[in-house]
């Protein structure tokens, strides 16, 4: 069975009364596994005709991202001017076709520590929004995944948004591949700097089995300097930070890369992205 | 095997339908049902852009849609792009400018090269390059497929 | 009457255009995975999980249950001989006692649809004692480890040994090299489709491949059928850089055929096909280099090491091209070599473009940048000072005969022009980590590198791979039937060409590539323009004759007075007698011409003797970015002048060179099949990374033309030197760039920043 409901509510009723219905957004992820013959679904859930899904909008300092809005409009245009982070993350993904279906929920969904858009949503301290068979619940990226390609969302439940903080300091993201375009991630980091609270905050992926923040990082950061301001933050004080973060990932070796490659390189790239918000 | 799904699929201009698996994919629905074999697939992991078609004038990899999520949508594969007998002249650009070897990939790529022309009118290399990025030739190291689209995107 | 004097087109020199682009770009050119006959079933393969085991048992009765599945077969049911293979028969067509590599094929289904297959192969039982794989060369060379197959783990050695033994240079300098497995990555998987004939007495097949007589004997053998019982016709092949000169599928779709009766048709996934076909071999290289201290080369010790996975395919002549051009493109009197192609568990290797060389190539390479350095002389002037010429002897005591311009090939490739330096306004994707954002352009360093390499064109050891063609001329209109593979090089394009320019006639047809013809030999080998080009030359050339003998007798001339030139005959002063078209109005002329190299002899155990048909050469200078603290690399740029004895066609030409080049960049930087103990971890594009659009340099090629004496046409092959020597030079350019002295490809960002 194929339901392509126009609601969010009639998509969580179908969901009611066909719980093993899989949900798909954009199915980057999902029609590989089918290709493989991992799944072969009976019944699918299509998020494309929600409309309210497929929508941005901005209110109070909040932008809400609707799930299963595609990579290719974070891209470019005004969400990339209020989220310049995610833009830069949204680039990396996959291919023009890719970045045209794939979106925020299918990354949530995954839950793979490679989704190239979640350290972004860790650093921004990104609020997921659910909706449920009894309403709308919402909670933390950070207690949504709860490990590698797991997280909290339970049956019957579909990702419906993404909310985030518009933010007037620096952000920037980078993510290291073995080729230019077109490649899983082997390490990355979103970097967001709020001089109004005097954080800078650091989220990593690909180097633990979920989004990492590197807390004590931050910590000793904000420790080291005032962060109202950029301008205290020396060359030393970069390479220091890039490596307290490498120190917090907690990356394996795999087919991909090492566990040291990882490790030094999410080093490199945390530290520059602080050098690129001094420098801003 | 499951329950089928009937969808119905505007395909190059003519009305299509069939009965489905749910799982079947665009891609399979093209070749297998409709028996529009232009569109090959090169991969299984949305990797090598060799099936991309447009949906609704959009360029995407027909291996990442389902069949029924297409139902009631416009779909044009290479075999479509020809106007009776001329061909469209992004094909005429690719055969003069020897943009193919073994042509595998030729379909998807003349497809994405149409999509990101209608997006950036007047591409510059680099901008030809980034929209090709997902399509993956191996014969022709793409130098000749650059210089195709770009010949066609002057020509136009 | 005076001569036309009109520009004829798609003659030889001209860009014509290939003949099946017009399908192709249309869609409509028929891919072996396009194929389909009315009752056809699908065939589909259960592979062996483990890289060696022993199978203890094989049961097929819940397959043979499912509704849809028709056929079922294992070992037993080979009606012919059990094993095939292009110089060795060793592999099964389905394991029997053993499976020596993870993917090796055990049992074959037949069903109604792909998906009954699936479920077919998932309901097989086979009961499998897991061993412990042998995994690594050395020990198959100190036999310190029982052999994995009966013919033993050593697939071939061979030492060459030349001058003296004990000379040592007044300059030494020696490194290991290693090179991992790379994969051809051609985009149309494996497909066939086999028809059976009524009663089973034969079967013709359909089926992408290289070399079409060559499947048909290994399959004729495996099937128990004469010869001429099995057809096959060339289905559209999507690419092929060595990986379809073995057997794939080809007597697994006959044999469902034939059991089943019905039409079968078989075709690989992306995943199915990195287990289904060989690779590039994996190698260790120890070199050793003795020069005097102003740079010359006296002598080159080298220890080879090729694993050639589970079963030999053409190990043994991979073997050979890498120990015979261990000297690379220069003059070098004295040589001790020493090289195993050794039989694993690892998956099979066999041809890929390059075929041995490129391996080689990039330990002497390696090599010569490190006696320029010791020799203080720069990259460039070590290369020029010990280049080869026509008339030096190689290390084996053959001669080179052929047109050698390798100082020609490095000075032209040295004058091209230097890209722009990188600025501030560089985009973000021409630079290392791209899209990722992850350079600091400030941080980033450039790097220039250089490798001249030398490729034997053909087969070797004595082997006539001969080519045949048949032109028939009739009503002005030319057909040309071959036996040659078209795989996307052009073969197809440069046939009419050669006919338009030796029968003056514009009208060429090519007639369906199948064996009802002679041999055309493989396409690889770089061989293609030289033999077919020859034997489609040769059966031209004679037709031209017979016209020319015809109009001479109608006209009552003198047959030696008259030649075609353009569209024309003409006689002695050059006056037109009569247009090609109008002599052979009403007339046919065939003419079936089968083209042979000139011969060569083996190699003694000395590695001495004349055994190699041909050489080509070239020169790569590569210019590279590259963000040292994490690794990452852009190449910028890659110059090249390539000899080619002549440009038959420009553009095409420039498409082998181009596609050669993004070959050779992906082996130097991001491709390799990932192996351990036995077990491929990548077999997917989403983790076997291919040069994308943005991954590809600009390149900037110059073609060296001194028309080869000995090739029919005088162009040599060209396509395999663009993918040799660049590797090396890329190497070479990180190397400078960074100053870390690499010695495996691909390079690894670990192995520039760790």
């Amino acid at each position: 069975m194929i339901y392509s409901p126009k609601s969010i509510s009639n998509a969580v009723q179908i969901l009611q009364d066909d719980p093993d219905a899989q949900i798909l957004s954009g199915g980057t992820d999902f029609m590989v596994e089918v290709n493989f013959g991992h799944r072969a679904p009976t019944s699918v859930l299509s998020l494309r005709a929600i409309k309210e899904l497929c929508t941005w909008s901005q209110q109070d300092g909040v932008i809400r991202i609707g799930s299963a809005l595609p990579y290719a409009q974070m891209e470019t245009g005004p969400l990339a001017k209020l989220l310049p982070a995610l833009a830069q993350a949204a680039r990396t993904v996959g291919s023009p076709q890719i970045r045209a279906a794939g979106t925020l929920g299918g990354n949530l969904g995954t839950s793979s520590p490679a989704g190239d858009s979640l350290p972004v949503l860790y650093a921004l301290d990104a609020t997921i929004i659910i909706a449920t068979a009894t309403g709308e619940r919402r909670m933390a990226v950070k207690d949504f995944m709860v490990g590698p390609k797991r997280n909290a969302l339970s049956k019957g439940e579909i990702i419906t948004a993404v909310e985030l903080p518009a933010s007037t300091g620096y952000q920037g993201y980078s993510k290291v591949g073995v080729r230019n375009a077109m490649v899983i991630s082997i390490a990355s980091a979103c970097l967001v700097h709020n001089p109004i609270d005097r954080s800078v905050r650091l989220a990593m992926g690909t180097v633990g089995p979920t989004i990492i923040r590197a807390s004590a990082a931050e910590k000793w950061l904000g420790e080291e300097c005032d962060l109202a301001s950029a301008s205290s933050i020396t060359p030393a004080i970069c390479a220091e930070f890039g490596r307290r973060c490498g120190d917090e990932s907690q990356p394996i070796t795999d087919h991909r890369s090492t566990a040291e490659y990882r490790r030094h390189a999410v080093s490199v790239i945390t530290s520059r992205l602080l050098e690129r918000c001094a420098a801003s | 095997m499951s329950q089928m799904i009937k969808v119905a699929i505007t395909v190059n201009g003519q009305h299509t339908t069939a009965m489905v698996e749910p799982r079947t994919l665009l891609v399979q629905y093209l070749r297998d049902n409709l028996n529009l074999t232009a569109t090959n697939v090169g991969c299984d992991t949305s990797s090598c852009g060799a099936c991309t078609v447009h949906l609704n004038g959009e360029a995407v990899k027909s291996c990442t849609i389902l069949a029924v999520q297409a139902d009631g949508e416009n779909v044009t594969t290479v075999e479509g792009l020809a106007n009776g007998n001329e061909m469209h002249p992004m094909q005429q650009a690719f055969m003069a400018n020897h943009g193919l070897q073994c042509g595998y990939c030729t379909p998807g790529m003349v497809m994405a090269a149409i999509s990101l022309v209608k997006d950036i009118p007047n591409p510059t290399e680099e901008d030809v390059r980034i929209g090709l990025e997902g399509n993956l030739c191996r014969c022709t190291g793409y130098h000749n497929i650059v210089q195709s689209v770009l010949a066609y995107a002057e020509g136009k | 009457m005076s001569v036309k004097t009109r520009t004829r087109r798609d003659i030889l020199g001209t860009s014509a255009l290939r003949p099946d682009a017009v399908p192709k770009v249309q869609g409509k050119f028929a891919f072996s995975s396009d194929l389909w006959a009315e009752n056809m079933l699908w065939g589909a393969t259960l592979r062996s999980p483990h890289a060696y085991a022993r199978i203890v048992s094989i049961d097929t009765t819940a397959a043979w249950k499912i509704d849809g599945v028709e056929c079922v077969l294992t070992h037993e049911d080979v009606p012919g001989k059990p094993t095939y293979g292009l110089i060795a028969s060793d592999q099964p067509v389905l394991a029997r006692d053993f499976v020596r590599y993870m993917g090796e094929p055990v049992v074959l289904v037949a069903g109604d649809h792909p998906e009954t297959c699936r479920r077919a192969l998932a309901a097989i039982k086979v009961e499998y004692e897991v061993l412990e794989p042998l995994v690594d060369p050395e020990k198959s060379i100190d036999l310190s480890v029982p052999p994995i197959h009966p013919d033993g783990n050593l697939i071939r050695r061979q030492q060459i040994i030349r001058g003296d033994q004990s000379l040592i240079g007044e300059v030494v300098v020696e490194g290991n090299y290693e090179l991992g497995m790379q994969d051809q990555a051609f985009l149309g998987t494996e497909a066939a489709l086999a028809l059976p004939d009524p009663g089973g007495t034969g079967v013709e097949l359909y089926v992408a491949t290289q070399w079409l007589h060559e499947d048909r004997g290994q399959i004729a053998a495996c099937l128990n059928l004469p010869e001429d019982k099995v057809r096959l016709v060339l289905g559209g092949v999507g690419g092929a850089f060595g990986a379809r000169e073995d057997i794939s599928l080809q007597v697994h779709s006959c044999l469902l055929a034939l059991r089943t009766s019905r039409p079968v048709k078989m075709q690989y996934s992306r995943q199915e096909s990195f287990f289904g076909h060989v690779h590039r071999h994996p190698a260790r290289i120890w070199m050793r280099h003795h020069a005097t201290k102003d740079g010359r080369l006296l002598r080159v010790e080298a220890r080879v090491v090729m694993d050639g996975g589970a079963y030999a395919s053409t190990s043994s002549a991979v073997l050979i091209n890498a120990v015979t051009h261990v000297q690379g493109p220069y003059k070098c009197e004295h040589a001790t070599v020493d090289g195993y192609a050794v039989r694993t568990n690892n998956p099979p290797c066999g041809a890929m473009r390059g075929f041995g060389v490129v391996q080689a190539c990039f330990a002497h390479e390696g090599q010569m940048d490190k006696l320029a350095l010791a020799c203080g002389i720069s990259p460039v002037d070590i290369r020029l000072i010990n280049a080869m010429e026509t008339g030096d002897r190689l290390i084996t005591g053959q001669t080179i005969l052929n047109s050698a311009p390798v100082a020609q090939c490095i000075r032209e490739t040295a004058e091209i022009p230097m890209p722009p330096n990188m600025t501030n306004d560089t985009d973000v994707l021409a630079i290392p980590g791209g899209s990722g954002l992850t350079a600091t352009p400030s941080k980033i360093r450039r790097g220039i590198g250089w490798g001249v390499s030398i490729k034997n064109l053909m087969y070797s050891e004595g082997f006539d791979d001969f080519s045949t063609a048949r032109c028939t001329v009739e009503d002005g209109r030319v057909s040309l039937k071959f036996a040659t593979s078209e795989v996307g090089q052009g073969f197809v394009t440069l046939a009419p060409q050669i006919a338009r320019t030796v029968l003056g006639l514009d009208e060429v047809f090519i007639e369906t590539i199948d064996t009802g013809i002679g041999s055309a030999g493989s396409t690889s080998a770089s061989r293609q323009t030289w033999m077919s080009g020859g034997a489609v030359n040769g059966a031209c050339k004679l037709v031209a004759t017979n016209i020319i003998a015809e109009v001479a007798k109608m006209r009552g001339l003198d047959p030696s007075t008259l030649q075609i030139q353009g569209t024309d005959i003409v006689d002695l002063s050059g006056n037109a007698v009569e247009s090609v078209v109008a002599a052979t109005k009403g007339k046919r002329f065939s003419e079936t011409y089968e083209f042979h190299h000139q011969p060569t002899g083996e190699l003694d155990e000395n590695g001495q003797g004349d055994c190699h048909t041909a050489f080509a050469f070239v020169a790569h200078r590569a210019v590279v970015d590259v963000d040292p603290d994490l690794g990452l690399v852009k190449v910028v740029q890659i110059a090249t002048a390539q000899d080619v004895g002549r440009v038959l066609n420009p553009l095409s030409l420039l498409g082998q060179v181009e596609g050669g080049i993004a070959q050779g960049l992906g082996l130097a930087v991001m491709e390799e099949i990932i192996v351990e103990n036995g077990r491929v971890r990548n077999p997917s594009f989403t983790d076997y990374l291919l040069p994308t659009a943005l991954d590809a340099p600009d390149v900037i090629a110059r073609y060296v033309e001194v028309p080869d004496p000995y090739a029919p046409l005088g162009a040599k092959g060209v396509g395999e030197p663009p993918c040799i020597s660049v590797t090396p030079a890329i190497v070479a350019a990180i190397r400078d760039a960074t100053g870390v002295d690499l010695l495996r490809v691909p390079v690894r960002p670990q192995d520039i920043c760790l």
